[in-house]
């Protein structure tokens, strides 16, 4: 064994303490009313209002058509991020599929001319994509809000390299095994790539959820709300005297901060088993 | 069970590269023919033309009385077993030998009916349910051959199967194998580089170089009667040694040193000796300054040179050796390979090595 040296942990112990007190601080001012923030400042102890809060935040209508609930905003962010994993997974996975074992022409351009958009970020064509959604009249729509941002270099990139590790004879046997290239694909490449698939999802899962930008551009309907927008949106309550409503926000922000969480503890178990396990 | 004909076959690679070249070859019902040369020299491409895994560029491949060149790897009858194995890591042993027969829609009994039968075969059975990397080398190449197995095919085709497995294990596998095709009687054809394997399984030999065929035959043909000097150096071990001699007044010669009598043109020659057909004698014709031993335990090969030239041999004695030797040559032991071309010139100094004695 190791001898454990005192500096390791001191520096483990400051950057959990530097990621994990603004966590708890959320938590903690989000149990105290918003005069109380609102007077004092920030708290790291525990309030007296917490369940009165979390339930105002997940079942109190708000918003101008006072239709939204916190419930209904989970279930929004919830959505996008599920749908952009599973979009993402799926259509990377075909294109890398087709980039890695069809022989046709232009393959390794088309694939770098993909990979290049991985410099683009969504903002350089949200003003072209909005103008689409909208021709298509897919604005406040899931279709509108989550198909124009499947394609993913990213995910592409990291199935075509996958695909390229494993080894030829693999196809070859299954090939004589009489499999096709549909068979091939569902029956071998997708169980192999269970590892990828959870790295995928969690970054992907993520990446919806904390969609911002174009929710708000893509939806004007109340009722396609996200947890970001709520946030945000409590926040921007400065209205005459009126106290913002700052342990709303942090309990908003607490119960956003959950799923990606779950999600994280879930897959990344299964990416490390994968990690440990596979051998190709 | 099907005869394999390969009727002038041959592969040309885009950019005009020959891997194979007018290869004719007909693998009776049954016949076990090992594909060997060196690396780089077309084996394990002709071994995938007929397996359907790279098109043929000339020529016709049949299996059975069905021209193949054109079919579908699935549709050609044969089963391959592949140097590393190429087993689904993500199946248990029992799947990954029913895939081929699941995807052909056999009976559900008849796939687990042949799978056990396979499996008791290659005593696999206790680990019909692990996963492949459970398992060790030579258990996954019996699970390969299992996979092979259950598919009762026309013909089985391995490329090198064996390189990956250790010595020891090469060994015993080498038998296995060997064991389960005289068993189940199926044609087959096995790459290999390794001689030692082509000479032990093989019911005929092909010697392959440079993409086509320097000799045909049952390996101790091939070993007694090598067709030229790139056979003779590559199948036996220690390797022919391969002399610069010459032929002149109807003897060989070696510098200064008349070897055995020839009936070949005189000229210049490339003699071959085996390192068996060599013995120490006193009065010998030829003087060796002996380079180094290697001790084998039953015996011991002198490698050394003549006139300059490498030499080995292989004696069964213990005693400590002097620098400087005197060999003897069994007159009928010659092997005269023609300088220019490498072909055996063939007549009466070549007569089979030392009959059994």
């Amino acid at each position: 064994m190791q001898r454990v040296k005192p500096l390791d942990h001191l520096v483990l112990i400051l950057g959990a303490l530097f990621m994990g007190l603004p966590v708890i601080v959320a938590l903690m001012s989000s149990t105290h009313s918003a005069v109380e923030i609102h007077s004092n400042g920030l708290y790291l102890t525990p309030g007296g209002d917490g369940g009165q809060t979390y339930e105002k935040v997940l079942t109190a209508r708000g918003g101008f058509t006072g239709d939204v609930t916190g419930l209904l905003m989970l279930g929004n962010s919830l959505i996008m991020g599920l749908g952009f994993a599973v979009g993402k997974i799926v259509l990377s996975m075909t294109a890398a599929y087709a980039l890695v074992y069809f022989r046709f022409r232009f393959a390794t351009i088309l694939f770098w001319a993909i990979f290049t958009t991985l410099l683009l970020p969504l903002e350089v064509r949200i003003m072209p994509s909005y103008q689409v959604m909208a021709t298509l009249g897919l604005l406040n729509s899931y279709t509108g809000l989550i198909v124009p941002l499947l394609a993913s270099a990213t995910g592409t990139f990291f199935f075509r390299q996958f695909f390229k590790s494993v080894p030829d004879e693999l196809l070859e046997a299954a090939r004589i095994d009489g499999a096709g290239p549909w068979k091939f694909f569902i029956d071998v490449l997708v169980p192999l790539s269970k590892t990828m698939m959870a790295a995928i999802f969690i970054i992907m899962f993520i990446y919806g959820w904390n969609q911002y930008l174009w929710p708000l551009i893509m939806t004007t309907d109340e009722s396609f709300y996200t947890l970001m927008r709520g946030i945000k949106s409590i926040l921007q309550v400065w209205v005459g005297s009126q106290i913002p409503d700052y342990n709303e926000a942090f309990a908003l922000a607490v119960l956003a901060m959950i799923p990606p969480v779950i999600v994280v503890v879930v897959f990344q178990r299964m990416f490390i088993k994968g990690l440990t396990e596979s051998d190709k | 069970m099907a005869t394999v004909t390969l009727s002038a076959v041959g592969k040309t690679y885009a950019g005009g590269v020959d891997a194979v070249r007018d290869v004719n070859v007909d693998i009776k019902d049954g016949e076990f023919v090992v594909l060997v040369g060196p690396s780089g020299c077309g084996k394990s491409t002709l071994l995938r033309m007929v397996a359907g895994l790279e098109t043929v560029t000339h020529g016709e491949i049949r299996i059975g009385d069905r021209v193949v060149n054109t079919l579908d790897p699935a549709d050609r009858d044969i089963a391959m077993v592949f140097q590393n194995y190429a087993l689904y890591p993500h199946m248990s042993v029992r799947d990954n030998m029913a895939y081929g027969l699941k995807n052909r829609r056999t009976p559900k009994d008849e796939i687990t009916r042949r799978v056990d039968e396979a499996a008791r075969m290659l005593e696999l059975a206790p680990y019909l349910d692990r996963k492949p990397r459970a398992l060790s080398g030579g258990q996954r190449q019996r699970v390969a051959m299992g996979r092979a197995i259950v598919r009762q095919p026309s013909a089985f085709l391995f490329d090198e199967p064996l390189s990956n497995l250790d010595a020891k294990l090469r060994v015993s596998m080498r038998g296995e194998i060997r064991r389960l095709q005289k068993r189940l009687g199926t044609t087959s054809l096995y790459v290999t580089h390794d001689q030692l394997e082509a000479m032990t399984l093989a019911d005929r030999l092909i010697v392959l170089r440079d993409g086509a065929v320097e000799q045909i035959g049952a390996p101790l043909d091939v070993y007694r009667r090598p067709a030229s000097s790139f056979v003779a150096a590559f199948i036996g071990s220690p390797a022919m040694s391969l002399l610069d001699a010459r032929v002149a007044d109807g003897r060989v010669w070696v510098g200064e040193h008349a070897v055995a009598p020839a009936t070949v043109p005189a000229g210049e020659v490339t003699l071959g000796l085996r390192a068996e057909d060599l013995r120490i004698a006193a009065d010998g014709a030829l003087p060796m300054r002996v380079d180094y031993v290697e001790e084998l335990g039953a015996q011991r090969i002198i490698h050394g040179f003549v006139e300059g030239q490498q030499i080995a041999v292989t004696e069964t004695g213990a005693d400590s050796l002097p620098s400087d030797l005197r060999l003897a040559v069994d007159p009928g032991a010659l092997h005269l390979f023609d300088v220019a071309t490498g072909r055996r010139m063939d007549e009466a100094a070549a007569q089979p090595a030392r009959e059994l004695a």
